[in-house]
């Protein structure tokens, strides 16, 4: 217990910040609004973003690992066509949901073994990347396929009753669950440690014999199937599949992973800390809805000032790091 | 020593070229179990490509090594490992983010239920830290401890296997006196518990504190392998230096000595920046040829960036014309007039893409700012004189600085300073790697120029060269001004200090 509060302030500082900000503007927004704060409320934080939480859980494997992941927003459009397109033709539920993931993961696995082999910058791999996916998804259709299939509808609407009248959907359950094992490979297994060792110093990394190639082709696969589970939770929210669904969601998860303290530069960060990020970026999303005259644009600008805030406190973080680090040379 | 075990590496008649260089030529080594066995030798004796060549990064195109009297051909670092030849180098390997504990046993830790272990693998970690005698906690992050610390970390995951060979190469460079004990401590203990350790380090006291055996090394080829207790500092300077006594006498005739009483041009007071060099006291004058003597990592590079402001010194100041100068960067320095060759001719000096006229424009215009263009008239007559006053060939101002040999190069770049008309004029090893008679020649316009006026600064590993040249010696040793010597002075006095016994304060336990 001492050995925790002693560590806790420096590395867990910027997933507290977070957690701090999330708990900030929703009880900001508790006083300003009656009803704000319900059980419901925060259960649709979850129920409206948990695409967006799985997306977030995968992209932060690969900013760990010192890359970054452009292509999410598209796989997610490309998977969302898939399985429309899949129902429409008369496919299996399970069908298309094999298809979907093997998709996404085999398009991650592409990119990075691409990134490795060649050693090109995972920004434009994945930004190739993204115009694929997007592209394939206007091979299938320029139109938005609707999804009638009974079955897909009704995990769609269904709901589980917790307690106190608050209801979720599957969704919910899913993007929790993909949060708990990303947890459990992240900090229990040697390829979760491998991706912080890497994102930490991946020459340090190969020279302690570790498999940085393997690892940093995982984070890609990792990634990739995240996105096409992403898709599968986005197509059950949206029951349609479009070529121009998701579009720039990359930018969200990114943005949720920063904001939810991890390093751009990689190495040092937490999946809770995107799973609060995620929460952050709901909130004022919520907020501006129950202000109800502000256009929706604000989101973003609230976005980008946030981010621009985080990034600038990284920034500061790494030269302390590096403060420190001159002085105990 | 009653009777010596046989040796656990043997590696012998080895070769190895790369294009253009041969890096090492028909060389013996042995390493005994339980000594620890120094590798000695100036840059570019070979020490580095040895320890690759053991560790499996090279592969010999000659030799073979033996391990426990066994043939092994190693292909990989990882290879090496597995066989149980551990390297520590010079930086800290690890990863920061991470714990003590992941640093050491990360890549074969201990698991359960497919999971890693962590209360099993901090047990682990605690156990190897404490044979090497260090308490800390294997769960703290590994950026919370200073260099030093991390240092052992290093070792400890290098023990962590069973480990019968440990390579460190240059491990103390970034730890100071008290550091230095410590690691010294862990030494010991490995060796007498049987494990070989090859251990390279520039620091002269270092290896007479801590190594049983060692062997020298010069330009690729093996000098000798000596009991330490038996070769005396200053033998073993001269083994590693080489003499090439008799080379460079028949030039001899230019380099008359005067004694210089012109004013300061530069003044050094305490002067000094933590870790690189110590405080120092240092005049330099118009007309004076001031060599700089010391064995490599005894501070003469970083003395010099100090004076060109390429480093910021922390404590003391400079004074220039009895003015001082806080130099911001090499820009004020410049504008001061102090020039710097640097001994990175390629990296730091030169523009390899560019033509000779290319090169030496860019220094002239860059000295009279990009608002008064220099004449094509002006440029060309300069050029001319400079290919014609340092002998630069081909004495084709078009031709690519790239093309030429080093020695040429290394006159283009001197060249590009000269064109600028620096009153100091800092050389930092100006002829390392170039043939004799580039080197005289080069030697001579070192002392034209000081005849004219020009204040030198002239750094050399090779002592004939600074001992010809200078009118006054500094000589450095382990990152302190120890000694100013006269013009005149031998080789011999300048090896005895470099040799002498260790500097007061740095007495290591």
């Amino acid at each position: 217990m001492t050995a925790l509060t002693t560590r806790l302030p420096a590395r867990f500082l910027p997933v507290l910040a977070t957690v701090v900000l999330f708990v900030l503007t929703f009880g900001a927004g508790s006083i300003r609004y009656d009803g704000f704060a319900s059980g419901q409320v925060i259960a649709n934080l979850f129920i409206d973003n948990a695409f967006l939480i799985v997306l977030a859980a995968g992209m932060t494997f690969v900013i760990l690992s010192g890359g970054i992941d452009l292509s999410v927003g598209s796989v997610v459009a490309l998977s969302t066509m898939v399985t429309a397109a899949g129902l429409r033709a008369g496919w299996p539920v399970p069908l298309v949901i094999i298809a979907v993931l093997l998709i996404g993961s085999t398009l991650g696995l592409v990119m990075g073994v691409v990134i490795h082999k060649f050693d090109i910058q995972p920004f434009i791999v994945t930004l190739a990347g993204m115009f694929l996916a997007r592209g394939l998804c206007f091979l299938i259709s320029v139109e938005s396929v609707s999804i009638k299939d009974t079955t897909f509808r009704d995990v769609a609407t269904a709901v589980i009753e917790l307690p106190g009248g608050v209801t979720i959907t599957y969704n919910v359950v899913i993007a929790l669950v993909v949060v708990l094992v990303a947890l459990y490979v992240l900090h229990r297994t040697r390829f979760g440690r491998t991706v912080y060792a890497v994102g930490g110093n991946e020459q340090s990394a190969l020279l302690m014999g570790l498999p940085t190639a393997r690892t940093k082709v995982g984070v890609y696969v990792i990634s990739g199937f995240c996105s096409a589970l992403g898709g599968l939770l986005f197509s059950l929210y949206m029951l349609s599949g479009y070529g121009l669904h998701a579009v720039g969601m990359e930018l969200d998860a990114i943005a949720a992973v920063v904001i939810g303290g991890t390093l751009l530069a990689g190495g040092l960060g937490y999946v809770l800390g995107s799973l609060a990020g995620v929460l952050v970026l709901g909130t004022i999303q919520t907020l501006i809805s129950f202000q109800g005259t502000l256009s929706s644009w604000w989101t973003k600008i609230v976005i980008g000032a946030l981010l621009l805030v985080f990034i600038a406190v990284q920034r500061g973080m790494i030269r302390g790091r590096r403060r420190q680090g001159a002085i105990a040379s | 020593m009653t009777e010596s075990p046989p040796p656990v590496v043997e590696m012998r008649g080895i070769s190895l070229a790369f294009p253009g260089v041969k890096a090492l030529q028909d060389v013996d080594f042995r390493l005994f179990p339980g000594e620890v066995h120094a590798l000695m030798g100036e840059n570019g004796a070979g020490k580095s490509t040895l320890i690759k060549t053991l560790t499996g990064v090279h592969t010999p195109d000659s030799g073979s090594v033996l391990l426990a009297g066994e043939s092994v051909a190693f292909s990989s670092p990882g290879q090496a490992q597995q066989a149980g030849i551990s390297t520590v180098y010079q930086e800290v390997n690890l990863c920061a983010n991470l714990t003590v504990a992941e640093n050491i046993l990360l890549g074969r830790e201990p698991r359960k239920f497919g999971g890693i272990d962590f209360p099993a693998m901090r047990k682990r970690a605690a156990e190897v830290l404490a044979r090497i005698g260090v308490h800390i906690d294997p769960a703290s992050v590994l950026e919370t401890h200073p260099i030093a610390v991390q240092q052992l970390v290093a070792i400890a995951r290098a023990i962590a296997v069973d480990c019968r060979v440990l390579v460190l190469d240059e491990p103390t460079s970034s730890l100071d006196a008290g550091e230095v004990a410590e690691l010294f401590r862990i030494m010991r203990v490995l060796r007498d518990e049987g494990v070989a350790i090859l251990f390279v380090s520039h620091f002269l006291d270092q290896i007479y504190e801590i190594s049983d055996r060692m062997t020298v090394l010069r330009n690729g080829t093996l000098v000798g392998e000596h009991l330490t207790s038996e070769l005396e500092r200053r033998e073993l300077i001269s083994k590693m230096i080489g003499r090439e006594l008799g080379t460079l006498e028949a030039i001899e005739d230019a380099s008359e000595r005067h004694s210089v009483s012109g004013p300061v041009l530069v003044r050094a007071e305490g002067l000094g920046r933590r870790g690189a060099i110590a405080p120092f006291d240092l005049d330099i004058r118009a007309g004076e040829v001031v060599g700089l003597a010391g064995l490599l990592g005894s501070g003469r590079t970083e003395l010099a960036r100090l004076l060109f402001g390429a480093d910021r010194a922390d404590s003391g100041k400079l004074i220039v014309d009895g003015t001082p100068l806080h130099l911001r960067g090499p820009r004020s320095a410049i504008a001061a007039g102090i020039a710097f060759c640097s001994e990175d001719r390629k990296g730091e000096g030169l523009v390899a893409d560019l033509s000779i006229r290319d090169n030496l424009v860019l220094a002239m215009q860059a000295a009279r700012g990009w608002s008064r263009p220099v004449s094509r008239k002006v440029k060309d007559s300069l050029v001319e004189k400079y290919l014609a006053a340092l002998d630069i060939r081909p004495a084709n101002p078009d031709a690519l600085v790239r093309t030429l040999s080093g020695g040429n190069q290394q006159k283009v770049l001197l060249a590009r300073w000269l064109v600028t008309e620096p009153r100091l004029l800092i050389l930092d090893e100006p002829t390392r790697g170039i043939d004799i008679g580039a080197k005289a020649q080069i030697q001579q316009l070192v002392t034209t120029l000081a005849a004219e006026g020009t204040a030198v600064l002239f750094i050399s590993a090779e002592l004939e060269e600074v001992v010809r040249i200078a009118d006054r010696i500094v000589v450095l040793r382990d990152r302190h001004k120890i000694a100013e010597l006269d013009g005149g002075s031998t080789i011999d006095q300048v090896v005895e200090l470099i040799a002498g016994e260790p500097v007061p304060e740095e007495v290591a336990s």
